[in-house]
């Protein structure tokens, strides 16, 4: 029977962490994902757990040490967020170059400049070409169910790459939600016992990990590597489907909600799902407009054909982002997905938003005006403005 | 896969995962002395074989046999001249060039 819990998000991480008892965890606090390392050391103090916590003096420290640990062969992790995660930039691409299965507790904040403590997209988005596996939560539930999931897609021989698994700052990492937690012997079933084929510390087998590659030998790596992120669409879904075999609770690459017949569609990333569900309910009971909403759950590898095949016959589609890149364009899930649809010759109406940037509020009304402009400009098929924003004072 | 079976011909099926190295002391395959702007030329006759210099080497590149200093290995020496600024009796002496 699965056990009924009430837990923060990061706590909700932080049991899976006890649940899987990984072999090395080097951690540095950062708001808001300060928490993990704290209760994961809280477990390793009490004598729940026996991972060796390595107290490192800044995240380029804690990801070096992760690289090492899992180098020579252990299951290692850590937990960071926004500037944290900036600092780890450099090793965050030699875990995944390095092919280290290495998981990474996100807790999503926005890049500082100006500094801002509260929840969005920029940090994993600015790390989405790292070469990290990034898969995303809308609830505490979620989040927790990912991370089960994490290790043995990293871990998988035709993967080997690293995993982000991501969750909002604040609204899911610190608000306290009802949860089902698994019990220990079927995680233990899950995610099993770490032995890897090749780690440093076999003296049986002297080697050598992370080499100088010259241009000779850098872009086959790189194709390489790419092989490995289209087999992890495979094994993400291989583990989805245990997952739902011991749960009951279904995963996928997105969730399609009240997708069936939907005309007018909302595809977001993270938290805000929630909130965007309870304005698809409330448009379909009061007049039944066909609204729907593709939630994002796994961004790396991008689910480019299959997305498409959801999305290319609605009539508007409103992509939202709760980053910026700075194109003077859109987004970043703007591009990928609107590129996605033009190769799928879609002839949707499309437009691309910036929300909840900085931890902006989004709310149910916010959803409905969303869904109403879709609406008009399906009818108009007129979009003075493919790039807009939620919730912007703005003198015009 | 052993390190002398990828070459720049290796097509990217046959690199190892993460460009790892299942074998010790590849990196002697790797003829660093090509890289030489200047040279050590060993004097056998003023040597003293006091060893000062063959620690300091940092290409492991001076080899020592039944406790004597042999010459240069030029596969790998790259020319650093710090074994001729340790050698005290002037036995080591850098020449401009390869």
């Amino acid at each position: 029977m699965a056990i009924r819990e009430r837990l923060s998000g990061n706590e909700a991480v932080a049991y899976a962490i006890k649940q899987i008892n990984p072999d090395v965890m080097p951690a540095f606090p950062i708001t808001p994902s300060t928490e993990i390392p704290q209760y994961v050391a809280n477990y390793i103090a009490n004598g729940d757990i026996d991972t060796e916590f390595i107290h490192v003096e800044s995240e380029h420290s804690a990801m070096s040490a992760t690289l090492g640990a899992s180098a020579a062969g252990a299951r290692a992790l850590t937990a960071t967020s926004s500037c944290g995660m900036a600092l780890m930039w450099e090793e965050l691409y030699v875990a995944a170059s390095d092919r280290l299965p290495i998981v990474l507790a996100l807790v999503n904040r926005a890049l500082t400049g100006p500094i801002n403590i509260n929840a969005d997209h920029s940090d994993s988005m600015g790390a989405r070409d790292s070469g990290w596996i990034q898969i995303y939560a809308e609830s505490n539930q979620e989040v927790y169910d990912n991370f089960l999931q994490a290790f043995p897609i990293a871990e998988d021989p035709r993967v080997h790459l690293p995993v982000m698994i991501c969750q909002d700052g604040f609204i899911t990492s610190h608000g306290v939600e009802n949860i089902l937690l698994v019990e220990d012997e079927k995680v233990r079933e899950l995610v099993g016992e770490y032995h890897p084929e090749h780690f440093l510390l076999n003296s049986g087998e002297p080697m050598a990990v992370g080499p100088y590659a010259v241009s000779n030998y850098y872009m086959e790596t790189k194709r390489a590597q790419r092989e490995a992120m289209i087999n992890a669409k495979t094994v993400i879904l291989e583990l989805a489907a245990k997952f739902e075999e011991m749960t009951g609770r279904h995963y996928g690459f997105f969730e399609e909600y009240a997708m069936e017949d939907a005309e007018y569609v909302i595809v977001l990333i993270g938290s805000a799902a929630g909130t965007c569900k309870a304005a698809v309910d409330g448009i379909r009971q009061s007049t039944g407009k066909k609204v729907g909403l593709c939630k994002i759950r796994v961004f790396r590898p991008f689910p480019e054909e299959e997305l498409a095949r959801a999305l290319k016959d609605r009539r508007a589609i409103a992509i939202l982002d709760r980053s910026e890149m700075f194109s003077a364009t859109g987004g970043p899930l703007g591009a990928e997905v609107r590129a996605a649809l033009q190769s799928a010759g879609s002839r949707a109406e499309v437009v691309n938003y910036f929300y909840g940037l900085g931890g902006r509020d989004i709310t149910v009304q916010d959803f409905e005006r969303v869904y109403e402009r879709l609406e008009e400009i399906a009818v108009t098929r007129e979009i003075p403005d493919m790039y807009e924003y939620i919730g912007l004072r703005s003198r015009s | 896969m052993k390190s002398t079976e990828i070459n720049e011909k290796s097509p990217w099926q046959d690199i190892t995962e993460g460009n790892k190295i299942f074998e010790p002391a590849t990196s002697r395959h790797f003829r660093t002395g090509e890289w030489r702007t200047a040279t050590p030329v060993f004097d056998e006759e003023k040597c003293k074989q006091c060893l000062l210099c063959f620690p300091v080497c940092p290409d492991s590149s001076i080899p020592v046999k039944d406790g004597r200093r042999e010459d240069f290995d030029y596969d790998h020496c790259k020319g650093c001249g710090i074994c001729a600024k340790v050698c005290p009796f002037g036995a080591i002496t850098m020449k401009e060039g390869r």
